[in-house]
């Protein structure tokens, strides 16, 4: 099987756009959680979110306009646009722009969403309610379908290789780079661009994540402390969106052409529960399986890994599982290995939420740091996992691995290493 | 240039994100002005929009430079 390799990455999330900037405020303890304005939550429990801060991209926000053509913006649900924005730096930060046609065949895109263009859907569902069907947008469908993020950064680009999407709600995004990663070890392609992107801070994706009864709904007057994995006093996920992408390529396509390479792929598994749409299942049997499978691919064994990303939500019965799942799958390691949950930070991206977190894992790998689980003061189950409260940690770091577990019972575990 | 064709231009370099300059009224929307079969849709509505007239599907596909769009509406405000 052939190597695949990390050698870009772009971030767009509440704690801003731009990874350097995102991963300094995270390591910073920085949250991005504040209370919703852009629309009114009055008849919401949930009051809370994580949004990408508006400004310009030299002071770590987004302005559409610097990334997207003017003209091209209305045709893209904000979801695209995030994606976009996290593609185009990755693109940029890899170097690798394909000139022949057989390089651009060789390329392909990988991003995939949660829920895909819900504002869209929402808007324009309103206008038939109102009797406008017949004004709807000839780029309602195209605005709105997942798999479009990865048709227009093809475009963009001009990358010919595979073009697909990953949809497995709040696993998306380690499905995605996970499943990427195989085509390029596979001879499908040498390059993938791969990721998810999210913008379900509207209305109805508040309203519907409120109804699952999965929303932190305690904190609405003290935000950046909504969002507490671990913590005794949790009470559900804030939600985020954003997007995160990474550039994927084989190892020697990557060194021939001299490229800088961030990490390497160690290893990916996958799983099912079985058991419930919502609920994961007892012991979190099946994060504990999507784990060994990733370890039975990258031919590692646990006493490898350094650092843990966890899905971790913050919801009162996922944290601890998963933990309960770590320690069974860790054994006497556990107590050596640190664990954080990075949604204390930015909230949950849903379908972008295991790409960020793969982009985490990598920089924790670059510089030898974990970063921290905000507002985990009182861990409500004891446990030897170093869950690193409030404050990052330097440590030595060469092995991580990221969670991220889906509505559908669907799990997905993915391993970096760092490229001696 | 009439009150029509003035709103026309207007409406067109809103939705083209092209320079003023360039919708001359022998313009093709697609051909000169980078327009794809999807935006000449949205084109055509947007002129239904801000004109209140209904433009038939028959109607909107010999709609294919700005000079065209300025006669179809322009005969319809006149009936």
């Amino acid at each position: 099987m052939r190597r695949v390799v990390v050698t870009g990455m772009g971030i767009v999330c509440p704690l801003g756009v731009g990874v350097e900037h995102v991963w300094k405020r995270l390591i910073n303890g920085e949250s991005g959680i504040t209370a919703i304005q852009s629309f009114d939550t009055t008849e919401l429990a949930a009051k809370i979110a994580g949004q990408v801060p508006v400004g310009s991209a030299a002071e770590g926000g987004l302005d559409l306009p610097e990334w997207i053509p003017v003209k091209e913006i209305k045709k893209m649900d904000r979801f695209i646009h995030h994606g976009m924005v996290a593609a185009a730096q990755a693109m940029a930060d890899s170097g690798y722009v394909p000139e022949t046609e057989d390089e651009k065949c060789r390329a392909g895109v990988m991003i995939g969403s949660g829920i895909g263009g819900l504002q869209t859907i929402y808007e324009t569902a309103v206008m038939v309610h109102e009797g406008r069907a017949k004004r709807v947008s000839p780029f309602f469908i195209p605005a709105a379908l997942i798999n479009l993020i990865s048709g227009q950064v093809s475009i963009r680009y001009g990358l010919k290789g595979p073009n697909h999407s990953a949809v497995t709600a709040c696993a998306t995004g380690v499905h995605a780079i996970g499943d990427a990663s195989r085509l390029i070890a596979y001879g499908d392609a040498d390059v993938m661009v791969a990721g998810g992107a999210e913008a379900a801070v509207n209305p109805l994706g508040i309203a519907g994540f409120c109804a699952s009864r999965a929303l932190s709904t305690g904190f609405n007057d003290r935000p950046a402390e909504g969002s507490r994995p671990w913590d005794k006093d949790r009470d559900g996920f804030v939600m985020g969106e954003g997007s995160g992408v990474v550039v994927l390529e084989e190892y020697e396509h990557a060194k021939a052409r001299g490229a800088k390479i961030y990490a390497e792929i160690g290893g990916y598994g996958m799983s099912g529960d079985a058991h419930h749409i919502t609920a994961p299942a007892e012991h979190h049997d099946g994060a504990f399986r999507a784990m060994k499978a990733a370890f039975k691919n990258g031919g590692l064994s646990p006493e490898a890994v350094d650092y843990i990303n966890a899905h971790g939500t913050s919801t009162p019965l996922g944290d601890d599982l998963e933990l309960e799942a770590v320690e069974n799958m860790f054994g006497d390691h556990a107590k050596k290995v640190a664990m954080s949950s990075t949604k204390s930070a930015v909230g949950h991206l849903l379908g972008a939420a295991g790409a960020v977190e793969t982009i985490f894992s990598i920089l924790a790998i670059r510089d030898n740091v974990a970063p921290p689980t905000l507002n985990l003061h009182a861990p409500s189950r004891e446990s030897v996992v170093n869950r690193v409260p409030l404050t990052a940690q330097e440590r030595k770091i060469d092995v991580a691995l990221s969670n991220s577990f889906g509505f559908g019972g669907t799990n997905a575990s993915i391993i970096f290493k760092r490229v001696a | 240039m009439s009150e029509i064709a003035d709103k026309v231009k207007k409406i067109v370099v809103e939705h083209l994100g092209v320079d003023e300059a360039k919708v001359t009224p022998e313009a093709s929307f697609i051909d000169d002005l980078g327009a794809d079969s999807l935006d000449t849709v949205e084109l055509v509505m947007a002129f239904e929009e801000a004109f209140g007239v209904e433009i038939p599907e028959d109607a909107a596909e010999k709609i294919t430079t700005v000079k065209d769009a300025i006669d179809y509406i322009e005969k319809q405000k006149a009936e």
